[in-house]
């Protein structure tokens, strides 16, 4: 297990990272044939493009109405959850949530926790916050179970080992468990974590889990998973403590079966999930499961900076599908850990800047060869394309001419301000710009051979001794 | 007539060609191509001389104050109400789909972007839903491979009017490439921000097309074609060919040439 959190910026060693994975064979093709089956498993379930259509719009428009609702729904969920027995904690930033939950477990004498998937545990680090404060949390979603015995992170917000193959785990269960031997085998692989975490289960006095979708009207918690996992962490210790997004709440409980068929058939190709898990309440009198209390964290951590710009809240429609880093290309050739953020892909590249901020994230937003493979996918139609491009002029624009986000003019280079109203000075002016393309077109043999980046692994742009303009004059 | 020919618009007698800055420097030979078609077609095309470039290498950059000053000068090119061709589906989506938003701020500019946006059309598209072309095959035999901008796949929806195009010319088989829909990488200041993604993504973009045995590559898009040329001829050049193994030229070169030219 690492000692520490890892506080880097994503900025800095960005290229350093994803260059090594993209000189890499081995993982070029793994990471390929992953996103090569997750997109034919997902196209799969959407034969028909109208059905989509029409479905993507809807997914939309339930989100839409979440955000345009979202401090009335989150009041109301509050006080259904209240009233339904289930506690309702607020953390503006990951501080506050990991002291909130650790309290948690300090006035139940918690010392075992087993944890269902959450993304948001992973955002708040929640894990060396435990650490620190001599809780040992288990993750029990064989992905992060792997993860946390090999010290690492996640590397896609859906299958966060995707990066590792058979034979790492079984080196790493052979290592890391006490009495188990290498075997390759898969489904033994499966059994191994199965037989240790099924112990964790029986022992936990407390179990933290995500939340997918929270809805208002009825104060209920849906959790969707494949593994059972969730709905042992939910239901086996005596304490349940969920936490989430501010953002993932839901009006209606009608809202959620829309959202729930995009959100699996978009991010694995099914149908359906194995678990579908709907919580309302602890424990009731009579009942032979179950927690006796229940917590819910809400969580800020930045979402309230997107949430104020019309524009940039599509954001926070995201139901974390992560299909739009299945159909990226650039996800599938540097991987998920190159982006140093909790969410990686396209979807990281616009979420991450608010929750760390520009400064951390200036480099994230060009990473992209804006292709639109992303919002094609998007089963909530977040235009992510577009507001990579906000995103690019909120970073180069000047500190404080821009909108006020945390870090706004991180990327703001003089130089580069010079070189762009240079090109528009040019480009703007119809004389200057066929003096300028005159100068270039007839004197292209003066044009560099070496042209950074360009050249690396392309013969060099040369313009033709002739424009088109020139062509066409010579015609008449 | 047909069904699909009562619903096309009328068919123009004059269009603007707004050739796109990297036509006009780097593959003049194209627009010139495009042109000869569109005339052979019956239309008059309009070249306005102060046309420079649509602006979206700043506006894709993030600096939207230099797009809006390009762009600017580009939304007085088009008095006349005939429909703008322009020969890359990228600059015809950022014609079309952020001219209005570009000019949010004032509504006069605003109007005149939106005026201007209905007019566009990328020139594979116009050559199929506006004019409804015949094209008569004069050529022999032959395997193409076509790579469709992914502006012109996502943006402008015009991912079909391309092979529409090619199927018309009996003598020329289309070759289906592998992940023919992914990006080859180009992404304007991209390919120079990120080269190491840039240049993995064009190897594989290249390796793609040469696999499939295709005499040439074509597309609508000379961005893509800078790149993926640029890299097949680097490749070429590493291994010591010289004859090249991936030729490529713009879609409307490739239509005059085996249509019998420009008569």
């Amino acid at each position: 297990m690492s000692e520490k959190p890892l506080h880097f910026m994503p900025t800095e060693g960005f290229r350093e990272r994803s260059k090594a994975v993209v000189e890499n064979e081995f993982l070029q093709k793994s990471f390929r044939a992953a996103m090569d089956f997750l997109m034919t498993k997902r196209a799969a379930q959407f034969p028909d493009a109208d059905e989509l259509e029409s479905l993507r719009r809807l997914g939309e428009r339930i989100r839409q109405n979440s955000l345009d609702k979202l401090p009335a729904l989150l009041t109301q969920l509050e006080t259904n959850l209240t009233r339904n027995g289930i506690h309702v904690h607020w953390a503006e930033n990951a501080d506050q949530a990991n002291a909130i939950i650790l309290d948690i477990c300090k006035k139940h004498g918690a010392k075992r926790m087993v944890k269902g998937k959450s993304m948001v545990s992973e955002e708040i680090e929640f894990n060396h916050a435990a650490e620190a404060a001599g809780v040992e949390a288990i993750e029990t979603d064989m992905g992060e179970y792997i993860l946390q015995l090999a010290g690492e992170k996640p590397s896609h917000i859906i299958m966060p080992a995707i990066h590792k193959t058979k034979q790492q785990i079984a080196k790493l269960f052979a290592e890391q468990i006490p009495g188990v031997a290498y075997t390759e085998d898969v489904d033994a692989l499966i059994q191994i974590g199965r037989t240790v975490l099924r112990q964790k289960f029986l022992e936990a006095d407390i179990g933290l889990s995500g939340v997918n979708f929270a809805v208002a009207e009825t104060g209920t918690l849906c959790l969707v998973e494949n593994e059972g996992n969730g709905r042992l962490s939910t239901t086996a210790p005596r304490v349940h403590v969920a936490i989430t997004g501010i953002e993932k709440v839901v009006e209606k409980l009608e809202h959620v079966p829309p959202l729930f068929s995009l959100l699996t058939r978009s991010a694995t190709g099914q149908a359906v999930t194995t678990y579908f898990n709907m919580i309302s309440k602890p424990r009731q009198p009579g009942e032979k499961d179950g927690p006796e209390e229940v917590h819910l964290v809400l969580l800020d951590n930045g979402r309230t900076q997107p949430y104020a710009d019309e524009e940039l809240r599509k954001t926070l429609q995201c139901i974390r599908c992560g299909a739009c880093m299945n159909h990226c290309p650039v996800y599938t050739h540097i991987g998920g850990h190159a982006y140093g953020t909790t969410y990686p892909g396209p979807i990281g590249e616009i979420i991450s800047p608010h929750l760390m901020g520009l400064e951390a994230t200036a480099t994230l937003p060009s990473a992209s060869s804006l292709c639109g493979a992303c919002g094609e996918v998007c089963p909530v139609k977040i235009p992510i394309p577009d507001l990579l491009v906000r995103l690019r002029s909120e970073i180069n624009s000047k500190p404080g001419s821009g909108s006020p986000l945390q870090g706004q003019g991180a990327g703001y280079s003089r130089l580069m301000t010079a070189v762009w109203r240079g090109w528009a000075a040019i480009y703007a002016n119809p004389a200057f710009y066929r003096l300028y393309s005159w100068l270039v077109s007839r004197f292209n043999w003066l044009t560099p051979a070496g042209q950074g980046g360009w050249t690396s692994v392309r013969t060099p742009l040369r313009p033709a001794p002739k424009r088109l303009r020139d062509l066409l004059a010579e015609r008449e | 007539m047909t069904e699909a020919a009562t619903c096309r618009p009328p068919r123009p007698q004059a269009v603007y060609f707004f050739a796109t800055c990297v036509v006009d420097q780097f593959f003049p030979g194209a627009g010139l191509d495009a042109i000869r078609l569109l005339e052979r077609e019956g239309i008059t095309v309009h070249f306005p001389e102060n046309q420079t470039c649509c602006g979206q290498p700043a506006y894709t950059s993030g600096f939207h104050d230099e797009a809006r000053r390009v762009a600017r000068a580009q939304l007085e090119l088009f008095p006349e109400p005939w429909p703008i061709v322009v020969p890359s589906g990228s600059c015809a989506g950022m014609m079309k789909h952020h001219y209005p938003a570009l000019f949010a701020a004032d509504p006069a500019l605003t109007a005149k972007a939106v005026a201007v946006s209905a007019r566009v059309y990328e020139f594979t598209e116009f050559l199929v839903t506006v004019l409804g072309i015949t094209l008569e095959d004069r050529g022999g035999p032959t395997k193409v491979v076509l790579h469709t901008s992914c502006s012109a796949r996502r943006e402008m929806g015009v991912h079909l009017t391309g092979r529409a195009l090619l199927g018309q010319l009996n003598q020329v088989s289309v070759a289906q490439q592998e992940h023919e829909a992914e990006c080859c990488g180009f992404g304007g200041t991209f390919s120079v921000k990120h080269p190491e993604i840039s240049g993995a993504m064009v190897q594989d973009k290249v390796n793609a097309l040469r696999a499939t045995g295709a005499e040439r590559v074509v597309s609508a898009d000379c961005g893509c074609l800078m790149n993926i040329l640029g890299h097949a001829a680097w490749k070429d050049r590493q291994e010591g060919r010289t004859r090249p193994s991936l030729p490529g030229e713009h879609i409307a070169t490739f239509l005059l040439k085996r249509t019998g030219g420009a008569q």
